[in-house]
C-alpha cells in the first residue's frame, strides 16, 4: 500500500506523462518514450485494421470454390497487401515499438531511452513508410506476395512494386533505429545494481530482438533497393535472362526475413515470461536458460534461412545442412516452453486476462513450433511446400504466438500505460473468443494443406470447400474477438476505474512508479538490490 | 546532476561519462548496420564475380585504376585530417578543429570530383547499365552486371561521402559558435568514426572493383 501513499503525497496529483502537455504539437514533437509508444500504438492499430480488412476479403472469396467475389489479379493483390501490412507495419513494430518503447526505460530504471530524438525519428520514418504503402493501395496495389520474389517482381509484375519497395525500404530504417536505441539503452542506461542477470526477461528478449533488427534489416533494405533499381533501370541483377540469379535474391531476402520471424515472436516470449511469473506468484524457472535461449534463437535464426528454399534449386547438400540447423532452433524454443510450464508447477496460479492469453500462447505456439519442424524436415517439406499447411503453420506462430503475446502485454500493462482498469469479464470473454476463433480459422488449414491445396489461389476443387468454410467461420469469430478489446479498452479510458500503481501486485521497477508514470519516470533513480521475479519475498512482505 | 545545469548532459543521462559512452556504443552499433548493408552488396558482387570471372575481369579493365589509386590516397589523407580534427577537439583547440574539418571536407570534395570524372567517362564509353550501355563482347550482359554493381557500390559509397561532408559542414558551423570544449566534443568524435568507416569501405571497394583480375 506504500505505492498509493507515495502517489497521494506527490505535489501535483495529475503530473504524469499524459498530462505533462496538451495539444497536437506536444505529442508530435515529443521525445518522451512513453508518448512515442502511444503514437506507435495508434498507428499500428490502424494498420492492424487495414491488414485485417484484406484478410476479411480473402476469407470471403475462399468461401466458395469458384472465384466469384474478386478476380485472380485482385486476389493476388489482397494476399500481398495483407502480408505486407501485417508483417512490416503491425507484427514487426507491435511489441517492440509499443511495449518495448514504453517499458524498457521503466524496467531498467532509466529516465528515457538512450536517444530520445532518434526514437521520435524512427516513428516518423515508420509513418512515411506507412504512407508510401497507403499510396501503393491507391495506385492499384501490388501483387508479388510479400516476398517480392524475382524475376516476377523485378521484370514481369505490372503493379506498383517500385513504390512498395521504397515503402518497405524506408520502414526498415525505423526498425533499425528502434533496435539500435534498445541495444544501447540496455547496455548503458541500467539503474545502479541492475546487473544483466537481474534484468526482467522482457528486456533480454528485446535485446535479442534488437540484435536481429540491427544485423538483418540492412540486408533486406539493400536487397529491396536492388529490386527497385532493377525495375527502374531495366538491368538484370536478379534476371536470369540477363545473367542474374533469382535464387541469390531469395538468399538475401530470407537472410533477413527468416530472422524477422524471431523479431515477431521473441518480444512475445519476453511478455510471457513476465506474465507467467506474476500470475504464478513464483520466480521464473531457470532464469539463465530463458535469458540465453533468447540469444540462442537470435543467433541460430541467422543460420537457417535456406529452409525456405528447399524447392528453389539450392543444392541437396545445402538443403540438408539448413534442415539440420532448423531442428536446432527448436531447442531454445522448447527450453522456454518447458521453463514457463515449470514456473507454473506448484505456483499459485490465478486466471486474470493476461494469463488467459499466456495459456493461449503456450498451446498455439507449441502447435506452430512443432509444425515448423515438419516444414524444416527436408523430405516432408517437398510434400507440403507452398500449401495451406505452411499458411497454417506461420499463422499459429505469428497470430497464435505473436499476437497472443501482444494482447497479453496490452492487458497486463494497460493499467500502467493509461492509469485505468478495464473490465475483466469482457476481457476474459474476448480472450476465449479469440482462442476459439483462431483455432477454427487455422486448424482446418493444416488439414487442407496436407491434402494438397496450394496457397495463393482463389479457385480450388470442390472437395476442399468444407475446410475453407470452417476457416471463414472461424475468421468471423476471430474478428469479433479482436473487435471487443477496441471497445472495452476505449471505454476504460473514459469510464474505467483509476488503476493503482501495482494492480497485479507484480514485481518489476515499472510497477513502483504511479500509473500512469510521471514524465521523467523516476524522481530518484532506483537502486536494485534483488533478482527479477522475487515473488517469494513479495509474499513474505504481504504476510 | 550538477553537470546537467551546464546543458551539456541530456536529461536521460546521469553523467557526461555515461553520455559519452552511450554515444560511442550507438555509433558503433550504427556502423554494424552499415557493415551489413555494404556486406550484402559485397556478397552479391562476390557471388557474381565467382560465377562470371572473365566478364568481371573485362569489366575491371574498363576502370581507370590510376584515378582509383589517386582517390584511395586522397581518402587516406582525409582520414588523417579527420583524426587530427578529433585530436584538436580533445585538446579544445577550436581553430584546429575548424581547420582540419575544412581540410577533410576539401579532400572529400576532391574524391567526389574525381568520381564525377570517372562516371562521365563511363557515360562516354557507353558503360551506364540499363540507360546507356553497349560493349562489343560475347558476354556483354555479364559485363553490364559488373557495372550494375560498380555503380551501386560506388554510388552508395559516394552517398555516404555526401552525408559525411554535410555532417562535417554542420560541425564546422557549431565549432565556429564555440559549441565544443574539452568536456564536450562527442559529435566531432562520432563524425570521425563515421568518416573512417566510409574510408575503410573504399579501401575494400578499390581492389575489388579496380584491381582483381585485370590484365
Amino acid at each position: 500500500m506504500s505505492n498509493t501513499v507515495a502517489a497521494a503525497s506527490r505535489p501535483e496529483p495529475d503530473n504524469n506523462y499524459l498530462t505533462a502537455g496538451y495539444g497536437l504539437k506536444s505529442w508530435l514533437l515529443t521525445t518522451d518514450h512513453k508518448r512515442i509508444a502511444i503514437l506507435y500504438l495508434i498507428m499500428i492499430s490502424v494498420f492492424f485494421v487495414i491488414g485485417g480488412l484484406f484478410a476479411v476479403l480473402i476469407r470471403l472469396e475462399l468461401l466458395t470454390p469458384a472465384g466469384d467475389l474478386v478476380s485472380s489479379d485482385t486476389y493476388n493483390k489482397l494476399f500481398t497487401l495483407h502480408g505486407l501490412v501485417m508483417i512490416f507495419f503491425f507484427l514487426i513494430p507491435s511489441i517492440p515499438a509499443v511495449m518495448g518503447n514504453f517499458l524498457i526505460p521503466l524496467m531498467i530504471g532509466a529516465r528515457d531511452l538512450a536517444f530520445p530524438r532518434i526514437n521520435l525519428l524512427s516513428w516518423y520514418v515508420f509513418a512515411i513508410g506507412g504512407m508510401t504503402t497507403f499510396a501503393v493501395v491507391l495506385f492499384g496495389g501490388v501483387d508479388t506476395g510479400w516476398t517480392f520474389y524475382t524475376p516476377y517482381s523485378s521484370t514481369y509484375s505490372k503493379t506498383a512494386v517500385g513504390l512498395t519497395a521504397i515503402g518497405v525500404f524506408i520502414t526498415g530504417f525505423s526498425s533499425i533505429l528502434t533496435g539500435l536505441n534498445f541495444v544501447v539503452t540496455i547496455h548503458k542506461m541500467r539503474a545502479p545494481g541492475l546487473t544483466w542477470f537481474r534484468l526482467p526477461l522482457f528486456v533480454w528478449a528485446h535485446y535479442a530482438t534488437s540484435l536481429i533488427m540491427l544485423i538483418g534489416t540492412p540486408v533486406v533494405a539493400i536487397t529491396i533497393l536492388l529490386v527497385f533499381l532493377e525495375r527502374v533501370f531495366g538491368v538484370g541483377i536478379f534476371d536470369p535472362a540477363l545473367g542474374g540469379d533469382p535464387v541469390l535474391f531469395q538468399h538475401l531476402f530470407w537472410f533477413y526475413s527468416h530472422p524477422a520471424v524471431y523479431i515477431m515472436i521473441l518480444p512475445s516470449m519476453g511478455v510471457i515470461s513476465e506474465v507467467v511469473a506474476c500470475f504464478s506468484r513464483k520466480r521464473i524457472f531457470g532464469y539463465g536458460f530463458v535469458a540465453f535461449s533468447s540469444l540462442a534463437i537470435a543467433v541460430l535464426g541467422f543460420l537457417i534461412w535456406g529452409h525456405h528454399m528447399f524447392t528453389s534449386g539450392q543444392s541437396i547438400f545445402a538443403g540438408m545442412v539448413f534442415s539440420i540447423l532448423t531442428m536446432l532452433v527448436a531447442i531454445p524454443s522448447a527450453v522456454k516452453v518447458f521453463n514457463w510450464t515449470a514456473t507454473m508447477y506448484k505456483g499459485s496460479i490465478s486466471y486474470e486476462t493476461p494469463m488467459i492469453y499466456v495459456f493461449g500462447f503456450l498451446g498455439l505456439f507449441t502447435v506452430g513450433g512443432l509444425t515448423g519442424l515438419f516444414l524444416g524436415a527436408l523430405g516432408l517439406d517437398v510434400h507440403v511446400h507452398d500449401t495451406y499447411f505452411v499458411v497454417a503453420h506461420f499463422h499459429y506462430i505469428m497470430v497464435g504466438g505473436a499476437i497472443m503475446g501482444y494482447l497479453a502485454a496490452l492487458h497486463f500493462w494497460w493499467p500502467k500505460i493509461t492509469g485505468k482498469l478495464y473490465s475483466e469479464a469482457w476481457a476474459k470473454l474476448s480472450a476465449i473468443i479469440i482462442f476459439i476463433g483462431f483455432n477454427l480459422t487455422f486448424f482446418p488449414q493444416f488439414l487442407v494443406g496436407y491434402l494438397g491445396m496450394p496457397r495463393r489461389y482463389h479457385v480450388y476443387p470442390d472437395e476442399f470447400q468444407i475446410f475453407q468454410v470452417l476457416s471463414t467461420a472461424g475468421a468471423s469469430i476471430l474478428a469479433i474477438g479482436y473487435a471487443f478489446p477496441a471497445f472495452y479498452l476505449t471505454w476504460s479510458l473514459f469510464r474505467g476505474k483509476a488503476a493503482p500503481a501495482n494492480p497485479w501486485n507484480a514485481k518489476g521497477l515499472e510497477w513502483t512508479v504511479p500509473s500512469p508514470p510521471p514524465k521523467h519516470n523516476f524522481d530518484t533513480i532506483p537502486v536494485v538490490e534483488e533478482e527479477a521475479y522475487d515473488y517469494s519475498r513479495l509474499e513474505e512482505e504481504v504476510v | 546532476m550538477s553537470e546537467a545545469h551546464s546543458g551539456l548532459v541530456a536529461h536521460q543521462f546521469e553523467t557526461a561519462e555515461q553520455q559519452r559512452e552511450t554515444a560511442n556504443l550507438g555509433m558503433w552499433s550504427f556502423l554494424i548496420t552499415e557493415v551489413m548493408m555494404f556486406g550484402a552488396l559485397f556478397t552479391a558482387y562476390g557471388f557474381y564475380r565467382t560465377k562470371y570471372p572473365a566478364a568481371f575481369a573485362a569489366g575491371s579493365d574498363h576502370l581507370d585504376y590510376l584515378m582509383g589509386a589517386f582517390n584511395t590516397a586522397v581518402l587516406i589523407c582525409s582520414s588523417l585530417t579527420m583524426a587530427l580534427a578529433v585530436q584538436a577537439a580533445q585538446h579544445g583547440k577550436r581553430k584546429g578543429i575548424i581547420l582540419f574539418l575544412l581540410l577533410t571536407i576539401l579532400l572529400g570534395g576532391v574524391f567526389l570530383g574525381v568520381k564525377v570524372l570517372e562516371y562521365a567517362d563511363k557515360y562516354e564509353h557507353h558503360l551506364i547499365p540499363g540507360i546507356h550501355f553497349s560493349v562489343d563482347s560475347s558476354y556483354a550482359a555479364q559485363i553490364e552486371l559488373f557495372y550494375c554493381f560498380y555503380f551501386a557500390m560506388t554510388g552508395l559509397h559516394a552517398l555516404h561521402m555526401i552525408v559525411g561532408i554535410t555532417i562535417l559542414g554542420i560541425l564546422v558551423a557549431l565549432s565556429h559558435r564555440r559549441r565544443f570544449s574539452t568536456d564536450y566534443y562527442n559529435p566531432v568524435e562520432m563524425a570521425g568514426l563515421y568518416w573512417h568507416f566510409v574510408d575503410i569501405v573504399w579501401i575494400f571497394l578499390f581492389p575489388l572493383l579496380y584491381l582483381i583480375g585485370r590484365s
